[in-house]
């Protein structure tokens, strides 16, 4: 162990002690019944964990594959949409990891939370047979923790480098270490040629070409090793992690505010929507809830953020098809909506305007006026852009069943947003489990058919228009009047005449500032639709002022995953059209 | 005269003088192109150097000149270096062959008989810079653009000089000054060659790799194609035969089809004659009118790359071979059974030519189709669901 | 008569230029600090997983070559018969027309063995 520089080295401590009650969910009774109910009707033995957020359930780990099966193929529950998979480390415990499955079932609505425990020796069945998406997932969990999947395909490295030593998210991994990459140490990707390619004798030489890391469609830093026949792709390989920030190992060191800045890292595109994620998984574990007004203003940035996002997305892919104007020509709107960020915050792109339990300061009077300014104007640019591509001979020709993935692949592959309602399924955080108060807003879920390059520009174009027609209703309601962060000691800073003023207030205010809030011991899960999908957080806290745990479920992680299987077969050209219409960010993919 | 004069003085001066000023063109273009696409794009485009950001036109080259100028270690040292060059010799030369204004002021050399062929014969050269270029660099990016720029030259010069072919049925030359004075004569050849000038013009697109032909330099997916290994002085060398093959396209798309130097059709208005009688002057005028309607064209070129995304390789060989070829083959067909069973007829004391006149109805009716081909019925459009199942 | 000299002397003309900028102007000028990793060929930023020279690439650009030479050297038939086209009149009509209907049928067969597509 070379350690290099050493100057933070924060060695773990076990669970502090609390003096406060342990986190509850509020509907806790009807969560642990339909856990009960699940466990009774599944037709596999499961072991329920009650009083958690979720119906959870605890398995041997001899048993996970044939019961992720079954939850996937049963009649009634149809667990069949992947969400997650990651680990969680209790090192006082003796078999001190938790592989934590997280299942979603399009079907009823519902989630559900599995934990294998697992000791530092012991391995787990790899479940790549039942859900594709955790080949990658089950890769970082090993990559992370160490822990082995037995009779995985691939089972290396993922986020860190070849030449990283140790497990980074072990909380007795010093964080302090640096491990350098040197150029013998980068992996030569041998692609896997696809079975439908396998043959005795070609005409054409096989080639392998890297694509990327540094290449102009690799938006970020992405790496797709791709084998060409010819012209055509027949093996592809992405590797991820060269924007590995260490997120959740960063989150662990600091206090629950100061996780925020680094939530907005992760999309950078759509920073707000992360931030919404965060916070409200924090203020569900204290069992709070931002103010009305609060919540109004993050309904409309997160609105705001998404329809740039979709522009960031839909720009730059038609850029790499080679229609260079779209992308100036729409980033005038989104000039307009960072522009209103930064009235709010200070900051553009990555505001981070949030608290938790509000927003950092009050909007800006003209918020409402600005708002609709540009709500008058995006019509103008989707409707031009939509008229200068979408009829386009050319551009159809390049989309039209280019990149498709079938709706059953999507699920099994755990797509989320825009990619998975382009695939055909209608699923939507927003509709499906309504927070802000989406539920009193007139709107529909966009989803086309094909699941194709040009159905998820059409997907994408539709939520713009969606977007815009929340913003109307929102901006037609008017800003709620009252605070725009809790009247609460121990989560919000007090105002700063009353520091000024008051002894009990200056106290309090020392209190948060050192000691930071400390959220009651427990687990919880919170999703937020952001601009790819499904962007969900689970932390665990064991009372202190800094998150045991920080997992944040990256909606791209499971699409990048599936590109290699969506461009098989064929071209260059058209894998660039689709890792374009994927809307891969770097940042989110590797934490 | 002297024979020094004649055959080795004067054409040096005349072409340098043109040599020169093709060079301040490219150059220019080179700005206008980026002032025009930021005027597309909704920016500003360079504005800093000098007014209107005028002085990137000299500041562009210095800095080509002073960037670090190497060459791969694995390359192929030779063809590394005539990849560049070699596309500049007929990109050049061309321009000795093309009238630029009325005689007999402002050609650079007197009239060639086969001037249309042996402008066809050093255009097409052109494509062998890349191909060394792309060969060359030993990467296989460059490769790929290259080999690709070549099948797509190659498949596209077909088309280029079949749609010719309907155009010298008409004109019965291929001195380019005869095919502008019969233009003055008769009618600019775009109306009876409809057909034949869109052939033309996106075969021409094609030829020169501009959008949305670009696929040798595809950025987005082969990095800078063919010249990915390139730097400084050498890729400045390519943009300058790239660009000044554009405008040798552009001069010959005026000169076969839009009647060269002259402004009138039907022999009135500002035609040869006219021109001649006003002396150097209008020798002048003629030049800028040729150089007007050449300018044009270049917009067309930035026009097309602000507007059309890229095709697909497998697509751009299919519109080349599967419909520009049997669209040029049809098109001689046309034009030769419509000219010879309607020949021009004499009404009272005016001559109709009832062939051409016929043509151009033909041709209308054609890229009328050829546009409603072109936006087939669409599919379904998204679906909205107003609400998902709910548990 | 025409003057073609002075192709031969645009062309002299129009060689100087990147001879004596490449090989004279630049050297003088410009930066140069090259290494051993500045001038391994660009695979995106990864050491090459193999260069160029190593590989054969697609025979379809072969094919596309002969196709091409086939219609080349037509155009160039036709150009003769064009420009006397008035006065070769129907019978060099037909004439033309059976010639390209030969080459009509080649290209047929070509489409039909799917040599002009290109996956």
């Amino acid at each position: 162990m070379s350690t290099l520089t050493r100057f933070s080295a924060i060695p773990y401590t076990g669970p502090a002690p609390t003096n406060r009650n342990p986190y509850v969910p509020a509907d806790v009774a009807t969560i642990d019944a339909r856990g009960a109910e699940i466990a009774a009707r599944a037709g596999v033995a499961l072991e329920q964990e009650t009083g958690l957020d979720l119906p959870a359930f605890i398995v041997a780990k001899e048993a996970i594959v044939p019961t992720l099966r079954a939850l996937r193929d049963h009649t009634e529950f149809q667990f069949d949409l992947p969400l997650d998979l990651f680990g969680v480390d209790y090192p006082g415990r003796e078999q001190r990891f938790d592989v934590v499955y997280q299942l979603y079932s399009v079907k009823n609505n519902e989630r559900i939370r599995l934990k294998v425990r697992v000791g530092e020796t012991e391995s787990v069945p790899t479940s790549v047979d039942v859900y594709r998406a955790f080949d990658w997932f089950e890769r970082e969990v090993f990559d992370m923790y160490g822990v082995r999947f037995e009779g995985h395909p691939n089972l290396r490295r993922i986020l860190t480098h070849e030449m990283f030593q140790g497990h980074a998210l072990r909380k007795d991994y010093d964080p302090a270490q640096r491990w350098l990459l040197s150029e013998q140490g980068v992996a030569k990707l041998k692609p896997k040629i696809d079975p439908r390619f396998e043959v005795e004798h070609s005409d054409f030489e096989r080639v392998t070409l890297n694509l990327g890391p540094s290449h102009p469609a690799m938006h970020g830093t992405l790496r797709c090793a791709v084998t060409l026949e010819g012209e055509t792709i027949v093996g592809a390989d992405q590797e991820i992690g060269y924007l590995h920030r260490c997120f959740e190992k960063m989150s662990e060191t600091h206090t629950y505010q100061q996780v925020i800045p680094f939530t907005d890292r992760l999309n950078y595109c759509s920073a707000v929507i992360n931030n919404v994620g965060y916070c409200m998984t924090v203020e569900k574990l204290l069992g709070v809830a931002a103010p009305e007004r609060a919540q109004h203003v993050r309904l409309m940035l997160s609105e705001f953020y998404r329809i740039a996002d979709h522009i960031v997305c839909i720009g730059t892919n038609l850029v790499d098809l080679g229609a260079l104007t779209n992308f100036w020509y729409l980033f005038q709107p989104r000039e307009e909506i960072i522009a209103l960020a930064e009235s709010c915050s200070g900051a553009r792109l990555l505001p981070t305007y949030l608290r938790i339990g509000g927003l950092a300061v009050d909007v800006p009077a003209d918020f409402l006026s600005n708002s609709q300014r540009i709500v008058n104007m995006l019509p103008k640019y989707i409707d031009e852009v939509e008229a200068l591509v979408m009829k386009n001979r050319i551009f159809r020709d390049r989309t039209e069943g280019v990149g498709a993935i079938t709706k059953e692949d999507a699920l099994n592959f755990g797509f989320t947003g825009p990619c998975l309602r382009a695939a055909g399924v209608p699923f939507d955080v927003r509709k499906a489990s309504p927070y802000l108060g989406y539920e009193t807003y007139d709107w529909d879920v966009p989803y086309a058919e094909g699941g194709d390059t040009y159905a998820r520009f059409l997907v994408r174009f539709e939520e713009m228009r969606q977007s815009i027609r929340i913003l109307q209703q929102a901006i037609d309601r008017g800003l709620p009047s009252g605070p725009v962060i809790v009247d609460n000691p121990y989560v919000a800073l007090p105002p700063k005449e009353k520091v000024y003023n008051e002894m009990e207030s200056l106290i309090y205010h020392f209190k948060l500032i050192m000691h930071g809030i400390q959220p009651p011991v427990g687990e919880a899960y919170f999703q937020v639709e952001g601009g790819n999908g499904e962007v969900g957080f689970y932390i665990v806290s064991d009372g202190t002022k800094n998150p045991y745990r920080v997992r944040v479920r990256p909606p791209c992680f499971p699409i990048f995953e599936a590109y290699g299987h969506m461009i098989m077969g064929q071209t260059i050209p058209d894998a660039i059209a689709t890792l374009g219409s994927l809307n891969i960010i770097a940042g989110e993919l590797d934490h | 005269m002297n024979p020094w004069m004649t055959y080795l003085i004067w054409p040096l001066i005349k072409f340098s003088i043109a040599f020169i000023a093709v060079q301040a063109l490219v150059a220019a273009m080179n700005w206008i192109e980026r002032r025009l696409l930021g005027f597309f794009q909704a920016r500003l485009g360079p504005n800093r150097v000098g007014p209107w950001g005028l002085g990137q036109i000299i500041a562009d080259p210095i800095k080509f000149l002073l960037k670090e100028d190497f060459v791969p270690a694995r390359a192929e040292k030779v063809a590394y270096y005539l990849g560049p060059i070699l596309p500049l010799l007929p990109s050049f030369i061309v321009f000795c062959l093309i009238p630029f204004g009325p005689p007999p002021t402002f050609a650079v050399t007197n009239n060639i008989n086969v001037g249309l062929l042996l402008i066809f014969a050093l255009t097409s050269t052109a494509v062998y810079g890349i191909i060394l270029g792309g060969w060359a660099s030993n990467n296989k990016f460059s490769l790929m653009g290259g080999l690709r720029s070549a099948a797509q030259m190659v498949s596209y010069e077909v088309p280029l000089g079949l749609s010719i072919v309907g155009v010298l049925m008409l004109t019965q030359s291929l001195e380019l000054e005869e095919i502008v004075r019969y233009q003055e004569m008769n009618s600019w050849n775009v109306f009876p060659q409809l057909v034949a000038c869109f052939i033309f013009i996106v075969a021409m697109n094609a030829e020169n790799n501009r959008t949305p032909f670009d696929l040798p330099e595809a950025e987005s997916e082969l990095v800078a194609g063919f010249h990915t290994e390139y730097s400084a002085m050498k890729f400045a060398f390519y943009m300058l035969g790239e660009y000044s093959l554009m405008i040798v396209n552009s001069c010959l798309a005026v000169t076969l089809f839009f009647g060269g130097w002259s402004l009138g059709m039907g022999g009135i208005g500002f035609t040869t004659e006219v021109m001649q009688k006003m002396g150097w002057v209008g020798g002048l005028i003629g030049t800028g009118i040729f150089v007007t309607k050449m300018m044009l064209f270049l917009f067309m070129y930035i026009w097309f790359r602000a507007t059309f995304p890229r095709f697909r390789f497998d697509q751009l060989m299919d519109l080349g071979w599967k419909f520009l070829i049997p669209l040029a083959l049809a098109n001689i067909f046309v034009t030769g059974i419509v000219l010879l069973a309607f020949p021009s007829r004499l009404y009272g004391d005016t001559v109709i030519a009832v062939g051409e006149i016929m043509l151009t109805v033909i041709g209308m009716i054609v890229i009328a189709l050829t546009l409603v081909l072109l936006f087939k019925p669409k599919r379904p459009k998204v679906i909205n669901a107003s609400r998902v199942s709910e548990a | 008569m025409a003057n073609y000299s002075v192709l031969l002397v645009a062309a002299l003309v129009v060689l100087s230029v990147p001879i004596l900028t490449l090989f004279i102007i630049v050297p003088l000028v410009s930066a140069y600090r090259a290494n051993k990793v500045k001038l391994e060929p660009y695979e995106c930023g990864v050491p090459a997983t193999s260069l160029a020279f190593d590989h054969r690439f697609s025979v379809r650009y072969f094919l596309i070559a002969v196709l091409f030479i086939i219609f080349d050297v037509e155009t160039v038939f036709l150009f003769p018969w064009a420009i006397r086209f008035k006065q070769l009149g129907w019978f060099g009509a037909v004439e033309m027309a059976i010639f390209l209907a030969i080459l009509l049928i080649g290209y047929f067969y070509a489409w039909k063995r799917k040599v002009l597509s290109w996956v």
